[in-house]
Parts: C-alpha cells; sequence; structure tokens
C-alpha cells in the first residue's frame, strides 16, 4: 500500500529534472571530475597490488568446489566494493554538501518536487555513477581474463543493483548527519566492510560466529551476488542477496526521503 | 452561492498557528490577501514573519488553524500550489555549481517546464534583472545584489500567481536596494501579487499596499501604510536629543508632559508626537529646554511599531 501510494505521487519529470542538475553541475569544471577519477582507481588498485600481486604468492583457490586463480577471487569482489562506494561517495559527501551546506534541496522543495523525488532522483544519479565504475572495472577484468565478456555483461546489471543499495542506505544515514566528524565513523564502518566481506578471503575461514555476523552485513551479499556472475557459479542463494539488497534500495530511499522532509519541512 | 475564482483571495488564514515545541511562532493570526495586491509582514527578528512565510508556502505545514492557498488546502495540495508560487527565501541558495543562466533553466525544469520553454524564460529574466552580461559565469563572484537579483528572476520562472519574497534586501547597500526596489515595482505593475516580510519601515512604505505588523507571533495592527500611520500616530514626529540625554531622557519627558500628543523617551531620545511639529517645538524652548538637537520629521511606520510595541523595529 505505501509503495502504491509513493508510486502515485512520483513524478517522473520532476525525478529527471532533479538528476539533470547534476549533470548540469557535471559541466561546472574539474574538481567534480577529479572526485570521480579518484574513487574509481582505489578498488582498481587493491585489484592490482592484493589481486594479483600477493595472488602469485597464494595460488590457486578452490571455493564452494570450484578453483580459480586468487585475482579471479578477489577481482568481482573489488568490482562490488568500486559500485558501493561510486554510490555511497554521491549520496553520503555530496548529498550532506547539498543538504546542509548548499541548501540546494531547500531551493528544491520550494518547487513542486516533493522530498521522494529528490531522494529518487539523487539515488539514480548515484547508481549512475557507481554503474561508470563497474563498467569501466568490467572492461579491466575482461581484459585481465578474470571474466568473460558474456558473464561481465551479466555482472554489469548486479553491480547497479549494489549501488542503488549503498546509495539508498547512505542517503538515509546523510540525514541523520549532525556534522562531519561523523563521517570518520562511517568511513571505519566503511572499511571493516571492505576488508572482511568474504573480500580478500572466503569467508568460511573465519569462525562460524564471525561468519554469521558477517553474512548479516551488507557487503557480503554484494559480494557474493557480483562473484557469483563473474564467475558463473549460479544458485538459488544469488536471489537471496538479490532481495537483501533490493530491500536496502527500497528501505533506504523510504527513510531518506523521510528524514528529509522532517528536516527541511518544518 | 460561491465566489468567482478571481474574487477568491489568494491567501485565507483564520486562527493560523504554528508552534515548535514549547514555542509558539505564530499564534493564530487571520489573513486575506487580494490577487494583485502588494501585501507586507512587518516586525522585528522572531516575530513570527517567517514562520508565516513558509506555511504560505507549503513547505512548512501549519500546527493548527485554517490556511488556504490559491483556494487550496497547502498540505493536501502543496506541490500544486508551489507550482503556481514564485520563492524568494531569506537566506540565497542559488546553486553555485551551476551557471547565473543554468540555475534558471535547472529550476524550470522542476515546475516542469520544457528545456527550450525554460531557456526562453531565463533569457527574458536574466534581462529584466538586469544580469544578462553574467549569464554564463558562475553565481559566487556575484555580489549580494546581483544574487538577490537572480533569485528573484528565478522565484519568477514560473510566472507565479504569488511572489513570496522574505527580507528581500536585508543586508544590502542602499544603491542594490532601490535597484531592487524598482524591479519588484515594475512586477507590481504588472499585476503580479506580492507578498513581502521586512523589518524594514521605509521599505514597507514603498512597497505594501496593506501590511500587518506582527509582534510576538501575533498581528498587533493592519491597514495600509498611511492609514497606520494615521491611527497610530500623529502627523509629524518632533526628535530631541539632550547633551545629558542618557540618564535624564525620562526627566525631561515629565517636562514635556503635554507638549503634543504623545512624549516617548527612549535611551538617547526623546520623541514628541504632534500634528504640528513646528508648534510643539516653540513649546519647548517656551518651557526653558534647551535641546541639543532638535529634528522635525514626518511620521514613519516605526513610529506606529514603536507605539503599539514600546520596542524599535530594528536594535
Amino acid at each position: 500500500m505505501m509503495t502504491t501510494l509513493v508510486a502515485s505521487r512520483v513524478s517522473p519529470g520532476r525525478v529527471s529534472a532533479v538528476i539533470s542538475r547534476n549533470v548540469g553541475a557535471l559541466r561546472s569544471g574539474p574538481s567534480y571530475w577529479i572526485v570521480l577519477v579518484s574513487g574509481f582507481f582505489e578498488p582498481l588498485l587493491y585489484l592490482l597490488s592484493i589481486g594479483v600481486g600477493v595472488g602469485a604468492l597464494v595460488g590457486d583457490l578452490t571455493v564452494g568446489g570450484r578453483t580459480m586463480s586468487y585475482a579471479a577471487f578477489v577481482a568481482p569482489a573489488m568490482l562490488a566494493v568500486s559500485a558501493m562506494s561510486g554510490a555511497l561517495a554521491e549520496t553520503t559527501f555530496n548529498f550532506f554538501f547539498k543538504l546542509k551546506y548548499m541548501k540546494t534541496f531547500e531551493a528544491v522543495l520550494a518547487t513542486p518536487v516533493r522530498p521522494i523525488e529528490v531522494a529518487m532522483g539523487e539515488l539514480t544519479w548515484a547508481m549512475v555513477r557507481g554503474s561508470v565504475y563497474t563498467g569501466i572495472f568490467l572492461g579491466v577484468m575482461v581484459a585481465l581474463g578474470l571474466t568473460t565478456p558474456g558473464w561481465a555483461l551479466a555482472a554489469f546489471p548486479a553491480t547497479a543493483l549494489v549501488g542503488l543499495a549503498f546509495g539508498a542506505v547512505g542517503m538515509w544515514i546523510s540525514t541523520l548527519m549532525r556534522g562531519w566528524q561523523d563521517f570518520d565513523l562511517m568511513s571505519t564502518g566503511q572499511f571493516a566492510l571492505f576488508l572482511f566481506s568474504g573480500t580478500f578471503s572466503p569467508v568460511q575461514n573465519y569462525p562460524l560466529g564471525v561468519e554469521i555476523l558477517i553474512q548479516l552485513t551488507p557487503l557480503y551479499h554484494a559480494v557474493e551476488l557480483v562473484r557469483g556472475l563473474c564467475t558463473g557459479v549460479l544458485g538459488v542463494g544469488l536471489a537471496g542477496h538479490a532481495a537483501y539488497l533490493a530491500v536496502m534500495a527500497v528501505g533506504g530511499l523510504w527513510l531518506a526521503a523521510r528524514r528529509m522532509e522532517k528536516r527541511l519541512c518544518v | 452561492m460561491s465566489r468567482r475564482v478571481a474574487d477568491q483571495p489568494l491567501i485565507f488564514a483564520r486562527g493560523l498557528v504554528k508552534r515548535f515545541g514549547d514555542f509558539t511562532a505564530v499564534d493564530g493570526i487571520d489573513l486575506e490577501v487580494a490577487p494583485g495586491e502588494a501585501f507586507g509582514f512587518l516586525g522585528p527578528n522572531g516575530a513570527g514573519k517567517s514562520s508565516t512565510m513558509r506555511m504560505i508556502g507549503c513547505v512548512s505545514a501549519p500546527t493548527s488553524g485554517e490556511l488556504r492557498i490559491l483556494g487550496m488546502d497547502p498540505v493536501r495540495d502543496g506541490a500544486t500550489i508551489r507550482g503556481r508560487l514564485g520563492v524568494c527565501p531569506q537566506l540565497d541558495n542559488l546553486d553555485p555549481d551551476l551557471t547565473v543562466r543554468e540555475n534558471l533553466t535547472t529550476y524550470a525544469r522542476y515546475f516542469g517546464l520544457s528545456r527550450a520553454e525554460g531557456r526562453r524564460r531565463a533569457d527574458e529574466l536574466l534581462e529584466f534583472v538586469q544580469l544578462s552580461d553574467r549569464a554564463n559565469g558562475k553565481v559566487e563572484p556575484l555580489s549580494g545584489g546581483m544574487k538577490r537579483r537572480l533569485t528573484i528572476a528565478r522565484a519568477m520562472v514560473n510566472e507565479p500567481d504569488l511572489v513570496l519574497l522574505d527580507e528581500p534586501t536585508t543586508g544590502l547597500d542602499p544603491q542594490a536596494r532601490h535597484l531592487l526596489w524598482e524591479r519588484l515595482f515594475r512586477l507590481k505593475q504588472r499585476g503580479t501579487t506580492l507578498v513581502l516580510t521586512t523589518h524594514y519601515m521605509d521599505e514597507a512604505e514603498q512597497l505594501c499596499d496593506r501590511l500587518v505588523v506582527m509582534d510576538g507571533g501575533k498581528i498587533v495592527a493592519e491597514g495600509s501604510p498611511r492609514s497606520l500611520i494615521q491611527s497610530y500616530s500623529t502627523a509629524e514626529v518632533v526628535e530631541l536629543r539632550f547633551p545629558d540625554g542618557l540618564d535624564g531622557n525620562a526627566g525631561y519627558a515629565a517636562k514635556l508632559d503635554g507638549v503634543g500628543e504623545r512624549v516617548d523617551p527612549l535611551p538617547d531620545r526623546v520623541l514628541v508626537y504632534a500634528d504640528d511639529g513646528d508648534s510643539a517645538v516653540a513649546e519647548v524652548h517656551r518651557r526653558g529646554l534647551t535641546p541639543a538637537s532638535v529634528l522635525v520629521r514626518r511620521s514613519t511606520l516605526e513610529d506606529v511599531f514603536l507605539h503599539l510595541t514600546g520596542r524599535t523595529l530594528v536594535d
């Protein structure tokens, strides 16, 4: 019922107007591009240093009955991380700046545009940014022989879902932020997810308690979904991971819009 | 029988209240603003002007009371109403990531206008606010007055029925203020309904056909600038400054009792309200008082406000 209520009030034209504001900002100068480019390189550098470099020491890896090179194991995880951090950078730093300092959304909400439409437009933009990263990253993976073009095409929409999920939750967190100091907390959390979500080693290597804990956290599901598709190991489990991410996307979006309304429409 | 749409007030409020927790910002006000009117809220900071404007702008829901904007309910029909309003907020929230022109074209899209229509209106409005030569530049280097003009242009991009201006000239230098007033006066001549808040008396007198004086969330007086002055003040005011004024003004006020209609001692001067300022001055001298300076001036809304609340408008 809630979704139909929301859907009936959302105007695609207004959502795309929110997106087009960001397209305009893209033309504003080099600063935004520098942020964009630097965000892309981080996961790529991890792939090359740890995946390829450390991988040479580790040798092949057998996970779930399949043997693969360590780089092929790490690469999909870095792809998922790249989708996550691309979308998160947009809906946390940039979104918070627009929300709190530039007062962009106050100006927008004085027009017919509603908070949910702002949230949807910003999230779509974040997903696009994440997808630019993952598109290029998949190209690199194909070039290095870490996946096939066919599986890369299958994994691409999954990375978009990862972007939506983390982007939405990040946006919600941004609406709760008091100031920049809270971002340090978030970065630490993000880094912990990055290290332990089955990114550099299979989660089965951890004690059972830790393994279960990891399985509750979001990046684990993103990594598993993307890795399954990149390596061509399909199973019902993938649907479960996708469902987890879809709930994050919808829930985060709804909470973000509600918080924005509480914060700006008083 | 229902009234014709054209006769309906654009803004109608009865017993309008806005509370934030225990604090009552707007305390039961009644309002009616007719199409084509230039209507002002005059009052000091914290009087409830901006809270009222935000409720009229449909970004803040009333706590209680009745409010109709353009004949609609601001909570249920908020988006529809906002589509027909132009809002110039107190603090500029122009987009620094966009050019001057893009600030208008982007805003036009929020109202569902096509890109082509947005560009057409942007060029026309930049002409109107005299910023055409800055169209492709950034917002940041603009002066305060230019930014405010751009914000007003942005508020006009949807050709609104009602324009809300929250303290349009606060913080601007006199030259910029006069240019802005002149542009707003033109809007008024075109028949645009203007609603503005201000704590400048001269602004209210220049621009408003009718205004309400707010204090502590309540409306304390209502009328045209002229009628308010007539009802709450005298035609002229004599300002007397005494050399030992700072301590003695209350004492001087007692000695001036009966001169003019009313005497108000302020910290730095004594005001004597009289319809004939010159004869009041003669009476002051006849009583043997020797003020350091004497100024006879016409009464202003500041005097109205002082009379109604006992305080000056701008501290």
